[in-house]
């Protein structure tokens, strides 16, 4: 029996990432989540849901789009909520825990410098914890397994 | 013909400027999306077709008819490349150069610089001698690092 997944990531880079980790995801009921209308339907992702967008400088679009993942989240009851940013997938994530689902958060390979400031917030609600870059890792304390590159 | 991208984000000259030189020389058709361009943009690139933007559709059907993609370092070139199987040369953006904010994209090329199918060209110089030869696509044959990842997600999720 497969598990409930809640899958989502952000417009542009973050979702395209998200789409090379499918392969993992086969033989469950995955929801999709994105901030990009039309861009599910160009990867042939289902269902899916579009969120708004949010960032840290925009405080009403913040509280918009933390109540369509809050509806989101209640709706699908994920058993696992994966991301891999930007800050709406911070917030899936934590309402994910919150609701008993476990989290993983991979972050954005164009992060290799340091962990992005998404990730270093989500450190908190993601039982698995990973960046894409072996020293980024070390550096942070995450975990590292490989990256899509 | 050759697609030419450099991200939505910023603009990326010194690759563009390269590409019209080597357009001027070899003939061959180079549609470029040259991302905003400011001033010196209209007109200076005569032997480019170019686009400042291409909307989502387009810019795939671009990218599948493309003999070979030439990218900045960009995570979305390098998956685009892959997910259409095209072959990718890529010019990495310098923060030395004011071409980004830091130097991401040259730890970027470091890290694919061996994968099927991605060609690294360090300097500008490099783009014509890499474009003249026969290119492999990419996406071919996989990746250890995303199988390893891969892997290790559905372990978590399956337990």
């Amino acid at each position: 029996m497969g598990k409930r997944i809640l899958a989502i990531a952000s417009g542009g880079g973050h979702w395209q990432q998200l789409m090379e980790m499918r392969p993992a995801f086969e033989g469950h009921d995955v929801t999709y989540a994105t901030t990009m209308p039309g861009l599910p339907e160009r990867f042939g992702a289902a269902p899916a849901v579009i969120v708004p967008d949010c960032n840290r400088d925009r405080k009403l679009a913040a509280l918009h789009s933390t109540a369509a993942l809050v509806r989101l989240v209640w709706r699908v009851r994920p058993q696992v909520v994966i991301s891999t940013g930007a800050l709406p997938g911070v917030i899936a994530l934590a309402f994910g825990k919150a609701r008993g689902a476990r989290t993983i958060w991979v972050d954005s390979v164009a992060n290799a410098e340091e962990m992005s400031l998404s990730g270093r917030l989500a450190r908190r609600v993601a039982d698995l914890w990973l960046s894409q870059w072996e020293h980024v890792a070390a550096q942070s304390g995450a975990g590292y397994a490989g990256a899509v590159l | 013909m050759i697609l030419v991208t450099v991200g939505t984000q910023l603009p990326f000259p010194r690759l563009i400027d390269a590409m019209e030189r080597i357009a001027a020389e070899t003939g061959e058709r180079v549609v470029a999306q040259t991302g905003p361009v400011s001033g010196r943009g209209q007109g200076a690139w005569p032997h480019l077709d170019q686009r400042p933007t291409l909307a989502p559709a387009e810019f795939d059907a671009l990218f599948k008819e493309a003999r070979v993609v030439v990218a900045h370092a960009g995570i979305g070139s390098i998956l685009s490349a892959r997910r259409h199987r095209r072959p990718l040369v890529i010019l990495p953006r310098r923060h030395a150069l004011g071409e980004h904010r830091n130097d991401h994209q040259l730890a970027t090329a470091r890290a694919v610089a061996k994968l099927p199918g991605i060609h690294v060209a360090w300097q500008a110089d490099e783009l014509g001698p890499i474009l003249a030869r026969e290119l492999d696509p990419a996406g071919e044959g996989g990746s250890a690092s995303r199988d390893a990842l891969i892997a290790r997600l559905k372990e978590f999720i399956e337990a």
